[in-house]
């Protein structure tokens, strides 16, 4: 009752206050886009937005995803819906939106001709369910890179590795310099994203479909998957020193030279570019580890909450359209270190590693990330395995690879 | 006697009983049904959504077998005795020697009782600070000249939980401090007095006297700290966030993640449902103590 007085009230300012200028509709968006680069390219999706003659109300939530998406999923649950939301395309709304409270895009989509422009067509696929779609994809996310700190391997002496075995093989004489070989942070997340990025260079794209999209226990517990074991017990070796959470931090550390490099997505390249380092002069990426250059197509996507408001239904179109843009995904791409959804779109901008990346992808080398094969259940339990493999160095490989094919044996 | 003269005993103080309406619908609709649907849910298979799909004892069996809520329990129980045993013993030494008439009673009051004003989270990130092995206690000692010195309890998986238990320590000996003065406060003189007619110590006095009289004033401190103990989360968050690896996972934060980051619902419930059961171990005898036994009397 208070909450619905409360509720009236506000709206009561809101409407007086916007009464004023034209008949531009509010929609709100939420997100977790709050770091320096990050905020810059929401910014540029805010500009494209207002132009349209509408206004963007950003509402933004600081943390991860992991902090934002509850927030998001109980204000949409509770009978508040925001105009629209982030979510990393996959399976993450995917409830919500078999309860019926995500809009249907298909119209818009249809009339946009989306499934002819976006690329690669897994996006719109993640973002479709019987038949209908349901979300916007705005950008590719790619977990498979090894951020390699020049000045690190020089002070070691030794070339700088050209994939995953001879940065192992470096990891002894980057120890005696006093340099941290590999920089994982503590959070949850980095040690299983560390893993499955393994799985997919060391073990080779068929061993992680059919580990992550078979759900084939046997096969998880044999001895393809346990070379990849082998090779995380190696990185759990190699970043046992280093002592920090965030993942900006361990890329701080690879910046500065304290650590030899770090296994992280492609939104590293964003620290990089702000500490104002030069790809392949400061630093080397290596996607797939050097190994197996594939990218895996995770990345963010709006989703519209169903609207009972006319307009702002008319408003959510209009985002929807804008997001795709060909101008505005150059823009907001740019700035945030990721790669379009569009393939027609010119990025001459883009520095060494985007460009490896997007080399990957024309040729067509992707696959589909964790995101979008397994529910956030199994996703959790393997955080909680991962995290505590990374963090106790008695847990044994077999004991770690026994407990990993029980998770696939439940996943869903 | 007539009918009108004796009113019925549903009658009795009406005023008093229209008030407290809304406190008992209150207490039944959100605390009792709130809980019977809880439990009722944790036997479903519900994800994001609830939904009254019904698997069985399904989502106890797999809390029951996940090495996380093992390790929970374990720290839950070392986070428990330690915080019990040791609030219990310092709360009532210092209380104790607050009651020996010393100056300054009130300035010592408010200091030992200070850091309970501050949340869990500021208390928890205080302590992170000071036991960060570079720039703490364990990197100021270092700094001095004892290079050799090795305190870092928070980035040790075997002994983390037993950082956690200093800062909760810290923080909530306060109250029970003043919870036991509050005690001492009411034991009449007179029984010092012939205490020390009769030659007592002063220690046995305290252990044989004094402290089988405050019985209420334990259980009190007894119930307001377990239940503490139970619904530790915050304090982790804020010091390691479970870490390191999962080394310091307490159950209600397993209830939290499995609810909200892992969208599973079911898997929450049964986990928060075990939570209420041990939660009535401890509240179910206690009330049993406090309010049936008055009737005896």
């Amino acid at each position: 009752m208070r909450y619905k007085l409360l509720t009236a009230a506000l709206a009561a300012t809101a409407a007086l206050q916007f009464a004023g200028p034209a008949a531009a509709t509010d929609l709100e968006v939420t997100h977790w886009w709050t770091s320096g680069g990050e905020a810059a390219a929401v910014a540029e999706l805010a500009k494209a937005f207002d132009a349209t003659g509408n206004h963007w109300v950003d509402g933004a939530i600081a943390g991860s995803g992991g902090t934002a998406r509850p927030i998001m999923i109980s204000r949409i649950t509770g009978g508040d819906p925001m105009g629209a939301t982030q979510f990393n395309h996959g399976r993450q709304a995917e409830e919500l939106v078999q309860a019926g409270l995500m809009r249907d895009l298909t119209d818009v989509a249809t009339k946009g001709k989306w499934t002819e422009v976006v690329r690669p067509k897994s996006l719109l696929d993640s973002c479709t369910i019987d038949g209908k779609i349901y979300c916007v994809p705005v950008n590719i996310h790619s977990w498979q890179w090894l951020w390699l700190s020049n000045d690190a391997f020089q002070k070691a002496g030794v070339p700088v590795p050209k994939d995953w075995n001879e940065y192992v093989a470096a990891a002894p004489a980057l120890e005696k310099a006093g340099i941290v070989p590999l920089a994982v942070g503590g959070q949850a997340w980095q040690s299983s994203g560390a893993f499955d990025v393994l799985l997919a260079a060391v073990g080779g794209t068929d061993t992680f479909l059919k580990v992550y999209k078979d759900k084939d226990a046997k096969f998880a517990a044999g001895p393809e998957v346990a070379k990849v074991f082998k090779a995380a017990d190696d990185a759990r070796k190699m970043a046992k020193n280093t002592n920090v959470q965030d993942w900006n931090q361990a890329t701080n550390m690879v910046i500065t030279g304290k650590a030899g490099g770090q296994i992280m997505g492609d939104w590293a390249q964003g620290e990089f570019q702000v500490a104002g380092k030069t790809a392949g002069k400061d630093y080397t990426c290596l996607p797939g580890l050097g190994l197996n250059e594939v990218i895996a197509t995770g990345g963010d996507a709006f989703y519209f909450p169903v609207l009972k408001d006319a307009d702002k239904s008319k408003a959510q179109e209009v985002l929807a359209e804008t997001l795709l843009d060909p101008k505005t995904q150059v823009a907001f791409n740019l700035k945030k270190g990721s790669l379009p959804v569009r393939s027609d779109v010119d990025l001459n901008a883009a520095n060494d590693c985007m460009k490896k990346g997007l080399a990957i992808l024309a040729k067509g080398a992707v696959i589909p990330w964790t995101d979008q094969l397994l529910s956030q259940d199994s996703q959790k339990q393997k955080e909680d395995l991962f995290s505590e493999f990374f963090a106790k160095p008695e847990m044994t490989v077999e004991e770690a690879q026994k407990r990993f094919a029980a998770i696939i044996a439940t996943a869903d | 006697m007539s009918k009108s003269e004796r009113p019925s005993r549903l009658f009795r103080n009406l005023n008093a009983k229209v008030a407290s309406i809304p406190m008992i619908l209150t207490a039944l609709v959100v605390f009792v049904g709130g809980t019977a649907w809880t439990v009722l849910y944790s036997f479903t298979n519900s994800k994001l959504l609830p939904r009254l799909n019904f698997v069985g004892l399904d989502q106890y069996y797999r809390l029951w077998a996940t090495p996380r809520w093992l390790i929970s329990i374990e720290n839950l129980l070392i986070y428990g005795v330690i915080s019990l045993v040791f609030s219990l013993v310092i709360g009532f030494i210092l209380a104790a020697l607050l009651d020996q008439k010393i100056r300054f009673e009130d300035t010592f009051r408010t200091i030992f009782l200070y850091p309970f004003a501050l949340s869990f989270i500021v208390t928890g990130l205080v302590w992170q600070w000071l036991l960060n092995p570079d720039f703490g206690i364990q990197g100021v000692i270092r700094r001095l000249g004892w290079t050799s010195f090795d305190f870092d309890p928070l980035y040790n998986s075997s002994i983390v939980i037993y950082g956690i238990s200093i800062a909760a320590l810290w923080q909530g000996t306060g109250l029970i401090m003043c919870l036991m003065l509050a005690g001492l406060r009411g034991i009449d003189e007179d029984i010092w007095k012939a205490a020390r007619v009769d030659g007592i110590p002063m220690w046995k006095t305290y252990l044989f006297i004094i402290i089988p009289m405050m019985r209420p004033v334990f259980i009190t401190t007894l119930v307001i700290i377990a239940s503490g103990i139970v619904k530790v989360y915050d304090l982790v968050v804020a010091q390691t966030s479970g870490g390191p690896g999962i080394a310091s996972e307490v159950p209600a934060k397993y209830v939290y993640d499995y609810m909200f980051f892992a969208q599973n619902l079911g898997q929450g419930f049964a986990a928060s449902t075990m939570m209420l059961l041990s939660v009535m171990i401890v509240i179910v005898p206690w009330a049993y103590l406090e309010f049936g036994g008055r009737k005896r009397v």
